[in-house]
């Protein structure tokens, strides 16, 4: 049986998640874009975020913690075709997969990368993340977090990303917008999605985030990197929510000699010419 | 057989040096071997390379040196007590030894004369021939494949006022080898994977895996084939994964080192059946060990790396051909199990140069994942089969959903923490073992079928084992046997048994300190070898070495 749209699953999430938000504007956002979902993977590593893939209906890669980043780009780099979407969760993303998130940066893979961020580690029950706020009291952070924490937009900008943007599961409308237009950015896209996590995090909560949170108006020009940089620094009483930083760059098909000739490598065959010249070369 | 040092300190131009001669000799239609022997740097040091060419196969190195090329002072002190009466130490006018053997001429100053002081090496090349009594042929096609355009006359002029300045002294040997290639291991084993339809190779560099992800890299754009240095080897080899998963033939290298960082994909690989190619050209550890040496103190390591139980295949390279062939075979295995297959390779085997009758990959046939689904009922990606082989298809070529999990999963690949499923998917994994026993191809035996003792070893031993085997009957007609594994994991015990229970006298030859292979025989089969030739010092053991040891009674 083929798929034809999107399926609905039984979750194992906490009534009240955010992931229900970002799942269902994920759903819709593909849906707006006509995609279908033989031609989508999602993939994810592993945390309650990263159970996404297992409830969409498309294409899924549920691979190690922190390392869905690199079997994503290569899977990308495979079939050029398949819309590639990471969706997991901050610990998978900026923690145990942090040197995997600086270098897809540098990459530039064509996949677009959401990310569940409630600065918390919910399926481990509760500790922190690289996003935590300072004080933070866990069964771990016994004293309070006193690590800095990691700014994920502003990292991505410096590291060159061509796509950041900052979304928030209560507003819906405007997430699935911010979605649509990372998919179809040509590049690699961040989407870094603040969420409440209603079971451990008590003080990123949806009030925390609902009164400090406006989305950015057409004034703001995201053309701009040191003003984008600057914008992504503001994350305190205000939170702005949107595109901060955007520019087209060359994407890695677009680099990578093989690739920029079009053909999808999985549909390339090795020439038995060119086998032979190589096997002559050692003779 | 003439064995030939040439020796100096790193960045002298060693290398270029024996690549140029080995490849003369070659297009002479000799048989040749050259071992690298090399320290972790880029200038300095003491370096060399060991050449050995004949009329016959080339098994091993020997360090019973007929001439020794210094290009440093060191080389004459480190390896003059090798060096035969009848032999010769080719140098510069400038080194300092008084010792009788030494043939100096003043290189560097021809070299400066003829106006570039880099030719000394193409001066030394030329005088090499002349002295085993060469005639001066292909010398302008062999330097073009190393010099640049601008720089060939001045070489071959080098070479024939190099040749000009000696005289026959050994005697001449007969070539007559015709369609050989002259590769390296590692060379071997890139050529095996793009002749197996390799299309994306992800590493990291580490010695001496680079060697292979260089050789890939050297024709990928050529043979359509991405290549991309990963940012560390859990990246490389999930890019692998992922793109296996994506339908792209791929493969990763590394070293011990960069495996122990693989380990947790290799289970990912397992569990969520997704075929993969990894080589671990090996090297001496723990943890940095001896970079650029060699040893083959993995095994234990790789057959078990991961935690959790999942089928799997290791195979050990033997030889140049095993490099080629095996490679190939392993990219049909792995997607014919849906399972990870790990070459172990080494440094030894992976940076020597030996002729090879010309590849010929037309006899090995990959296996390709399904295009469609015709099975009954809903595609399932796990769905439990006899075999333990499920139908493989790749996401985005039919209508059909791919899901593939870390996570224990049902037949769908979604998530599961059911005792029953758990149980099933864990017995249909397992089950792709017996298909795969099936395949297991035993190993290879050199001496008389009447023996005393039977010698056993794995990989890159095969050549030394196989010479000391010949050197040993020479004595002792009839003693000795040697039998060497390709595939070590699952063990094909058919052969081994049978001899064994043939043998007096069980000896286990490998490059690592606790016999790994010798225990894992053991673990599988309940044989128990009589003795152990063990050397884990970083250099490979020769033919002659394995012969003194047992003369000598130097066993454990």
């Amino acid at each position: 049986m083929s798929t034809n749209s999107f399926c609905t699953y039984e979750t194992a999430w906490c009534p009240g998640c955010g992931n229900f938000v970002i799942l269902d504007c994920l759903k819709e956002a593909l849906e707006q874009l006509g995609k279908d979902p033989s031609q989508v993977l999602v993939a994810a590593g592993i945390g309650q975020a990263a159970k996404t893939p297992q409830y969409i209906g498309a294409n899924a890669f549920c691979g190690l913690h922190g390392r869905s980043l690199p079997a994503a780009v290569a899977a990308k780099i495979a079939n050029e075709k398949l819309t590639v979407v990471v969706d997991t969760g901050d610990g998978d993303s900026y923690g145990e997969g942090g040197n995997h998130f600086l270098h897809n940066i540098r990459r530039n893979v064509d996949i677009t990368h959401f990310v569940h961020d409630n600065q918390i580690y919910g399926l481990t029950k509760g500790q922190a993340s690289p996003t935590s706020v300072l004080g933070l009291v866990t069964g771990v952070q016994t004293d309070g977090n006193f690590n800095e924490p990691l700014n994920p937009a502003l990292v991505a900008i410096a590291a060159g990303a061509g796509f950041v943007a900052r979304g928030f599961t209560g507003h819906k409308e405007q997430l699935i917008e911010l979605m649509k237009r990372a998919i179809n950015y040509n590049g690699y896209a961040l989407l870094d999605i603040l969420q409440p996590c209603v079971s451990f995090n008590k003080i990123n909560t949806f009030g925390w985030y609902n009164k400090r949170v406006y989305e950015l108006d057409a004034a703001y020009d995201a053309g701009d990197k040191l003003a984008a940089m600057q914008k992504s620094m503001e994350f305190g009483d205000t939170i702005p929510l949107g595109v901060l930083y955007e520019e087209p760059k060359k994407t890695f098909h677009q680099k990578n000699a093989v690739l920029k000739q079009g053909t999808p490598l999985l549909d390339r065959m090795t020439d038995p010419a060119v086998l032979d010249h190589l096997i002559e070369s050692y003779c | 057989m003439y064995n030939l040092l040439i020796g100096g300190a790193a960045g002298q131009g060693i290398d270029t040096t024996a690549a140029v001669l080995e490849k003369l000799l070659q297009r002479s239609g000799y048989h040749v071997l050259t071992v690298r022997d090399f320290m972790s740097r880029v200038r300095g040091g003491h370096n060399f390379s060991l050449l050995r060419f004949g009329s016959e196969k080339v098994w091993s190195h020997s360090n019973r040196l007929d001439g020794i090329v210094a290009l440093d002072d060191e080389t004459v002190e480190l390896h003059k007590s090798e060096l035969k009466e009848s032999g010769f130490i080719l140098c510069d006018a400038k080194l300092a030894t008084q010792d009788a053997r030494a043939i100096k001429i003043d290189m560097d100053k021809m070299a400066k004369e003829l106006g570039n002081p880099r030719v000394s090496g193409s001066i030394a090349v030329g005088t090499l021939l002349r002295l085993f009594g060469e005639p001066l042929q292909n010398v302008r096609e062999v330097l073009a494949l190393f010099v640049k355009e601008q720089y060939i006359d001045i070489n071959v002029k080098a070479v024939e006022e190099g040749y000009a300045l000696s005289e026959p002294r050994h005697e001449h040997l007969q070539g007559g080898a015709t369609s050989q290639m002259l590769i390296s291991g590692s060379k071997a084993v890139a050529l095996g994977a793009v002749a197996a339809g390799l299309r994306v190779y992800s590493a990291y560099p580490m010695s001496p895996s680079t060697a292979v992800l260089e050789a890939v890299a050297d024709c990928a754009d050529e043979a359509g084939v991405v290549v991309e240095q990963a940012e560390d080897e859990i990246a490389a080899i999930n890019m692998a994964i992922g793109a296996s998963y994506a339908g792209a033939r791929a493969m990763t290298g590394t070293s011990g080192g960069g495996f122990s960082l693989m380990v947790e994909a290799l289970g990912l690989s397992g569990i969520a059946e997704i075929p993969l190619v990894v080589i671990d050209v090996q090297r001496p550890g723990p943890a940095t060990g001896l970079p650029t040496r060699t040893e083959q103190s993995d095994l234990k390591f790789v057959i078990s790396a991961s935690q959790g139980e999942f089928p799997r295949m290791v195979i050990a390279l033997r030889d140049h051909e095993d490099a080629f062939y095996q490679t190939m075979r392993a990219f049909d295995l792995a997607e014919k199990y849906q399972i990870p297959v790990i070459l172990l390779s080494d440094q030894y085997l992976g940076d020597a140069t030996a002729t090879v009758p010309r590849f010929d990959a037309s006899k090995i046939k990959v296996s390709q994942p399904a295009t469609s689904y015709d099975g009954e009922g809903e595609y399932l990606r796990y769905r439990y089969t006899e075999s333990g082989v499920s139908p493989r298809l790749v996401p985005g070529k039919t209508g059909h959903v791919v899901v593939i999990d870390s996570d224990e999963h049902d037949e769908s690949g979604h998530i599961t923490e059911s005792a029953e499923v758990r149980v099933k998917m864990a017995d249909k994994r397992m089950r792709k073992l017996e298909g795969l026993r099936a395949e297991l191809q035993e190993p290879e035996f050199a001496g008389p079928q009447q023996f005393e003792t039977l010698l056993v070893g794995f990989g890159s031993t095969k050549g030394p084992l196989f010479e000391a085997v010949e050197l040993l009957n020479e004595k002792q007609p009839g003693g000795f046997a040697a039998l060497c594994f390709g595939d070590v994991y699952p063990l094909p015990q058919k052969t081994l048994v049978e001899l064994a229970g043939k043998a007096k006298r069980l000896i286990n030859v490998e490059q690592n300190a606790t016999g790994q292979l010798a225990g894992l025989i053991r673990e599988e089969t309940g044989i128990v070898f009589d003795a152990s030739i063990l050397k884990y010092d970083g250099r490979q053991i020769s033919g002659e070495e394995i012969a003194d040891r047992i003369w000598k009674g130097e066993l454990k």
